[in-house]
């Protein structure tokens, strides 16, 4: 890289040369994007009946493509330049920015609990928003769940949507064949989604790192492919449907309730509405987050949390201290995934409708991705990673079909520019003397 | 018997491609220890390229069977192998050295690029192929059912087997091989003795992805249709395929894939075909709990 290269730069003569290169530099990228383009970009496959396919040209946007790459590798490099001189940066920025968030984590933490109590009531809120609220508090509660295996233990999980899937899973069959409502379900959801966890638990605890991973996501696949074909059960495909909504306290949400049963807008004498059921729903996953935060912060103050760290940190030296690697990786892939089924149970009631579709691997891999580019083991930074995964896909809602596409690319993007997440929080919680230089 | 022997002969095609993919995945993260995930998307990008050129050698007349395959085979290696290059150069290399966690992600989010940008370009639905290599003979007799070797699976092996030995011999014999070697050791003192260890692994990306070139024109041909999801399930069985022969040995990849293709051939053939992905991941989790360092690969030790 040329980073090295801005540096020593003084001096008319010398920055001629240097702007060669970088032209020589970004006429190299358009190449390479030109020959990626032509093959893929270029020529397009459309079908001319028949099962035949017919090909069609489009090379001019290939010229435009590379055009773009040139004028932005071009521009990329400016900042660099400017950055030694002005000894400022994007990073240095954000990391300040993440800084401050961790000093003044008490005033940040209640203000945006306010804020999200608050949402359903504010003069500009609609359904929309409430709607999104409540998949990005899903996403949230999902996030600090996988943030006790990933972010704690470190132990790497590709597939923990499988868990989430379980818990939905629990509630609809419950409530299908033996007719429990939502919060009768909840605890047994959490409870079979932790047995699975602890179930997949034993066998990969030998595993490291990688291994790990690849064998998660085939648990997850497991589970997935089993859903999906155990037809009599899990209805296949077509999964299952008419799942109870939530009721408040025993009233549920309902224009008109049968013989005997108080409605929840009857009983407060109110007028009825839709909204105050997405409402309320709305703070049923609210609540379940915050339980979710505190309980996982709690825990980090407990043996065991610490044990986990502990154990991320250098599993050898947990071994020679007398740390039972087995008792407490279990119990981060049990309690993780515990987590994962309360959500899944959540999920099942606010759709009404649940189908094997909802548990695919980009799940996961969206799951694992707030985790990891909010900054491993911050809670902030979850939050604010889901808030940005959630809501990107639904700002390009207007150029649909682009949106997995640039939420790909963004992925790569902040990797890139921030490998240790948004906001970076990998200390441990307890520490004796200097610091050590982290990995 | 002749069922057996028919199920047989496909397992060991489909292994035969397993293989090829899994040779990238092997060497990859044989030098920089992560699972390029994006593989699988390399080796989808490499089964469409194959398509085009094909239609377009079509369009310019080539119609002689052994002409046309030898062209397609060179375009399309020479195009995937720049997208493997450029993945690793984009997604890859500005992340080395950070935390293990972030190239995984940046991995993901590549594949995750990858499959819609070619969905967006080339259209969601399967793109269709007419067979190009027909015929076949027939290896054995019994009771009206007759075991075929066709010559494509005859092609696909063959050609599996001599790129498995001419990489063997690369990374064995030549500079280069020895470069790769050195840095799978130890990067940093393979960089102070003046190896160019960019230079090397983006190398090694080229490689991996021009045989999965090889592996998504097998495929093409011998399925005769294509989708811009193929991609996901090949990686991970692939990967299956690497593991399970051990991680870094070019001939362990392609024994795994063989014996995950035929793994998935009999278990399609015997039990059902609705689970015969959950076989392979139920022997991807035991390979790794009973023998984690692979059939051919070599025992790791963990530093303290």
């Amino acid at each position: 890289m040329t980073a090295a290269s801005g540096l020593a730069v003084e001096g008319p003569e010398r920055s001629a040369s240097e702007w060669v290169s970088y032209l020589k530099d970004a006429i190299l990228a358009a190449l390479v994007a030109a020959l990626l383009g032509l093959p893929l970009i270029g020529l397009q496959t459309y079908d001319i009946g028949g099962g035949a396919l017919g090909i069609r040209t489009r090379f001019d946007w290939v010229a435009i493509i590379a055009a773009a790459v040139f004028a932005g590798r071009l521009a990329l490099r400016l900042p660099q330049r400017l950055r030694h001189r002005r000894e400022w940066s994007r990073e240095t920025a954000f990391t300040r920015l993440a800084a401050w968030a961790r000093r003044r984590m008490l005033p940040i933490t209640l203000a945006g609990i306010a804020l999200a109590v608050a949402l359903p009531f504010l003069p500009f809120s609609s359904r929309y928003l409430i709607d999104l609220g409540t998949t990005v508090l899903i996403y949230v509660m999902l996030g600090w769940g996988l943030n006790v295996v990933v972010g704690l233990a470190g132990l790497l999980d590709l597939g923990y949507v499988a868990f989430y899937a379980v818990g939905a899973y629990t509630f609809a069959l419950l409530a299908r064949d033996l007719g429990f409502t939502f919060w009768e379900a909840l605890p047994f959801s959490g409870l079979v989604a932790a047995s699975f966890g602890v179930i997949l638990g034993f066998p990969v605890l030998r595993l490291r790192g990688d291994y790990l991973a690849i064998v998660t996501l085939g648990f997850g696949e497991i589970i997935r492919i089993v859903l999906l074909n155990w037809s009599p059960v899990t209805g296949g495909p077509n999964g299952i449907s008419d799942i109870p909504r939530p009721s408040f306290l025993g009233l549920p949400f309902a224009r008109s309730a049968p013989e005997g049963v108080t409605t929840f807008h009857q009983f407060f004498g109110l007028e009825f509405s839709p909204d105050q059921r997405v409402i309320f729903i709305y703070f049923v996953i609210l609540t379940l987050a915050l339980v979710t935060n505190l309980f996982t912060l709690r825990l980090r103050r407990l043996p065991i949390g610490r044990a986990w760290e502990a154990l991320r940190e250098d599993e050898v030296a947990c071994r020679a201290l007398g740390i039972n690697p087995t008792n407490v990786k279990l119990s981060a892939f049990g309690i993780g995934a515990m987590l994962g089924g309360l959500a899944g149970c959540f999920f099942a009631t606010r759709q009404g409708f649940i189908s094997p579709e909802s548990f695919a691997f980009t799940e996961s891999a969206t799951i694992l991705a707030i985790v990891v580019l909010g900054g491993m083991g911050s809670q902030m930074g979850v939050v604010l990673a889901a808030i940005l995964l959630v809501t990107l896909p639904e700002f390009g809602r207007a150029f649909a079909e682009f949106r997995m596409l640039i939420f790909g690319a963004a992925m790569v993007a902040i990797m890139v520019w921030r490998p240790r997440g948004l906001l970076a929080h990998r200390e441990p919680s307890l520490r004796l003397g200097a610091r050590p230089s982290s990995t | 018997m002749a069922y057996f022997l028919q199920q047989l002969i496909n397992g060991l095609t489909l292994g035969s491609i397993y293989g090829l993919i899994a040779i990238g995945y092997t060497m990859v993260y044989g030098i920089i220890g992560m699972i390029n995930f994006a593989h699988g998307e390399i080796y989808m990008i490499g089964a469409f390229i194959s398509i085009i050129a094909f239609l377009v050698l079509g369009l310019a007349g080539i119609s002689y069977v052994p002409l046309a395959l030898a062209l397609v085979l060179l375009t399309t290696m020479l195009f995937t192998a720049i997208y493997g290059w450029a993945v690793e150069r984009v997604a890859y290399r500005p992340l080395r050295g950070s935390p293990r966690l972030a190239p995984l992600i940046s991995a993901i989010g590549t594949s995750i690029f990858l499959q819609n940008y070619v969905q967006i370009l080339q259209g969601a639905r399967a793109k269709p192929m007419p067979p190009l290599v027909q015929g076949g003979f027939t290896v054995f007799e019994s009771g009206g059912f007759a075991v075929r070797l066709s010559y494509l699976q005859l092609l696909i092996m063959l050609t599996t087997l001599v790129l498995m030995a001419g990489f063997t011999a690369l990374i064995a014999a030549t500079s280069l091989g020895r470069a790769q070697r050195a840095c799978e050791q130890d990067m940093q003192m393979a960089a102070l003795l003046g190896i160019d260890v960019d230079r090397v692994i983006s190398t090694t990306f080229v490689m991996g992805a021009a045989l999965a070139a090889v592996a998504g024109l097998m495929v093409t041909l011998y399925y005769g249709v294509v989708d811009f999801f193929i991609g996901f399930l090949a990686g991970v069985k692939a990967f299956t395929a690497a593991v399970l022969g051990g991680i870094g040995s070019l001939p362990g990849a392609v024994l795994g894939g063989v014996l995950i293709g035929l793994i998935e051939a009999f278990w399609s053939g015997y039990f059902s075909v609705e689970y015969k992905d959950v076989s392979v991941f139920v022997v991807l989790i035991l390979v790794l709990v009973l023998r984690p360092t692979g059939l051919l690969g070599r025992p790791e030790l963990e530093k303290v």
